[in-house]
């Protein structure tokens, strides 16, 4: 990607994985000048920052365009930025302590994507409880026609679901299993002032008065490994996961354990510690829904990273209100 | 040892609530089983007859219990049990006209049916399915493409038959702000959604059809090119009723041919044979008749059939009587 300052149009920094070229940057082109160090100096770190210190100091905005660290290396070779824009709905790949020290701001995507991870979250809970991909596997492999039925699922009526961060996905999620006549709890930072469904402050404790776990909150110190061993004990026998935050809320060695000795009855999961693994002892499981990290992959929402992004760069450089900007 | 003391019921085949509670049931009925003997079905069926039997518990996979193939021969029979919804393969008007009553499992298993209609609808727009298949076959997350689905909210669905499970599934996708039309026999007071009496003009307006009606004269093949055609190849259809309300050849021709977007079958006009060609496609998810299949739902339909059978010995009104 050419360094070309001189035909005045801002400059965006593109910081993203080796492996692939971004949807995103055609979009950014027509408006901006696009500094690509992978592309322009390959994908080596001591090579990436030094483009970056030789050619990117007078840029003052950058787009990440997947959830990769993003810390003070990178901040350290470019003294003008102050934005950070996120092609992400989570922010924790960004160490936003040093953003905030330095005074940089930064956006993500905001409610962008949260009707299709709620959606999703809802048929990976379906498809868990009633079969749905056992079923079909069952079909293709012929299975039906030599032997009469398969396991029994079960009723999605009357189960008690807790929610782990009631925000905009968690809340649309309560809505739509409201309809299937399932019982909302949830867990979060804080309660929820005017919500109607009983909180517990404590996983732990939600665990126990509930049959299905829900994770859509945010990666933190807090709560990477929230659900441990203790936590999947509590759920217990009949218990259900379903995950659409981050693989690392999980500690998915314990979750694999809990699985293969039938601990825990099942688990939908769009996530996993250390994409793109998923660990091989889940493949054989009946009672798993494996996704790869999919619960944001609708054409509209692919449509919304693009117009949030272009907003929010608009915005900046306007020197009006950013669209979504993160609390840091 | 057999019990004597217990009422009789007959049965052809076995429904598979009898197989998953027979332990139970033969708590309470003494079974006279077609399917463990020798004898060709007229011949065991008299002989049931000669006992004086008057009850049978019948599933739609066994013989159509019509006058010629089964009820001519017992003449002792006043009451037919069935664990499902489905009465097409009995013929009511005989059963009418020989003083049998029937009961069905009507409203036992509406909610499990709309669940999993839902599911078949989120799954086959979000790619589930397919998507596990290709994690499982070793594609690792971000290996492979990006299987791109379709926003489920704003979309309009189309519901064929607007009974307990129709409704059901309406108040459910409702929730995830859909737009919902429905087709049945006669429109419904005071139902918020529109209605269409034509089936063709509903998928015409529809970017789902989800098939939820009984299986009649009326709804054999309902679902054919032209209602496909109308739909479009954007459309999806799912189908958690009965296999022979669609074209099943001309279902899979569009499928094949990209002139519908995709499906979630539930049922077969040939069960459990699924055509073979469906096995290739991707944005087909096949189930072998499993909507109602929860614990929970045979558990209910268990204490339904035993209720409906305790009544008729005693003389009672059926719990859930059909004729």
């Amino acid at each position: 990607m050419e360094n070309n300052t001189s035909d005045h149009k801002p400059v965006i920094i593109i910081h993203r994985l080796p492996s692939c070229e971004s949807f995103l940057t055609n979009h950014l082109t027509t408006t901006y000048t696009l500094l690509d160090p992978i592309a322009a100096a390959g994908p080596e770190p001591a090579a990436v920052r030094a483009y970056l210190r030789l050619h990117g100091s007078s840029a003052r905005a950058l787009l990440c365009v997947e959830p990769i660290p993003l810390g003070s290396d990178i901040m350290d070779c470019l003294p003008s930025l102050e934005c950070i824009v996120s092609a992400t709905t989570g922010t924790d790949h960004i160490e936003l302590s040093e953003c905030r020290r330095r005074g940089i701001s930064v956006t993500n995507l905001g409610d962008a994507f949260s009707v299709d991870v709620a959606d999703y979250a809802v048929v990976l809970l379906l498809d868990v409880l009633r079969n749905v991909s056992a079923g079909d596997r069952f079909v293709r492999v012929g299975s039906w026609v030599e032997q009469p039925e398969f396991s029994l699922g079960f009723r999605i009526s009357g189960k008690r679901v807790g929610i782990v961060g009631l925000g905009n996905i968690g809340s649309r999620i309560a809505k739509r299993l409201i309809s299937f006549g399932c019982s909302i709890a949830y867990n979060s930072r804080k309660k929820h002032p005017d919500v109607p469904f009983p909180y517990y402050n404590n996983i732990h404790e939600l665990a126990i008065h509930t049959d299905i776990l829900i994770l859509c909150c945010s990666l933190t110190d807090e709560t990477r490994h929230m659900i441990n061993k203790d936590v999947l004990t509590a759920l217990g026998k009949e218990g259900v996961i379903i995950n659409v935050g981050r693989g690392a809320l999980i500690d998915e060695r314990e979750l694999v354990r809990f699985l293969v000795d039938g601990r825990i009855a099942g688990a939908g999961l769009d996530v996993f510690e250390d994409e793109p693994t998923v660990p091989k002892e889940l493949f054989g499981l009946q009672n798993v829904v494996l996704s790869a990290h999919h619960a944001v992959c609708t054409h509209q929402s692919f449509k919304a990273i693009i117009d949030v992004v272009l907003a929010n760069l608009e915005a900046f450089y306007s020197n009006k209100p950013l669209l979504t900007p993160v609390n840091l | 040892m057999v019990p004597y003391s217990l009422p009789k019921v007959l049965i052809i085949k076995p429904p598979p609530i009898f197989l998953q509670f027979e332990n139970q049931f033969s708590r309470h009925f003494h079974f006279l089983k077609a399917y463990e003997s020798h004898q060709p079905l007229p011949a065991f069926l008299a002989a049931a007859a000669a006992t004086g039997v008057s009850a049978m518990f019948v599933t739609r996979n066994g013989p159509p219990i019509t006058g010629a193939d089964v009820l001519d021969y017992i003449p002792s029979l006043r009451c037919i049990v069935t664990s499902g919804i489905g009465l097409d393969y009995i013929d009511l008007d005989e059963c009418r006209r020989r003083g049998i009553v029937v009961a069905n499992a009507a409203g036992a298993s509406s909610a499990d049916c709309a669940d999993f209609a839902v599911g078949l609808v989120i799954d086959v727009l979000r790619k589930v399915t397919v998507g596990d298949r290709f994690l499982r076959s070793g594609g690792g997350v971000g290996g492979g493409e990006v299987r791109l689905g379709r926003r489920l909210g704003g979309k309009t669905i189309g519901i064929v038959g607007l009974g307990a499970i129709g409704s059901g599934v309406a108040k459910r996708l409702h929730a995830f702000n859909c737009r919902i039309l429905y087709n049945s026999r006669n429109k419904k007071p005071s139902v918020p959604y529109s209605f269409y009496s034509n089936v063709c003009e509903m998928a015409a307006d529809s970017d789902l059809l989800v098939i939820c009606c009984s299986l009649s004269d009326q709804t054999r093949h309902l679902i054919n090119k032209e209602v496909l055609t109308a739909l479009g190849k954007d459309g999806i259809i799912v189908n958690v009723a009965r296999g022979p309300i669609i074209d099943e050849k001309e279902l899979v021709r569009s499928l094949l041919e990209g002139r519908i977007a995709g499906a979630g079958l539930d049922a077969f006009e040939h069960e459990p044979s699924v055509p073979q060609e469906l096995f290739s496609l991707d944005n087909v998810v096949l189930a072998h008749h499993q909507a109602s299949f929860t614990e929970d739902c045979f558990q209910d339909l268990f204490e339904l059939v035993k209720g409906n059978l305790e009544a008729f010995f005693a003389n009672k009104p059926l719990l859930t009587p059909v004729v």
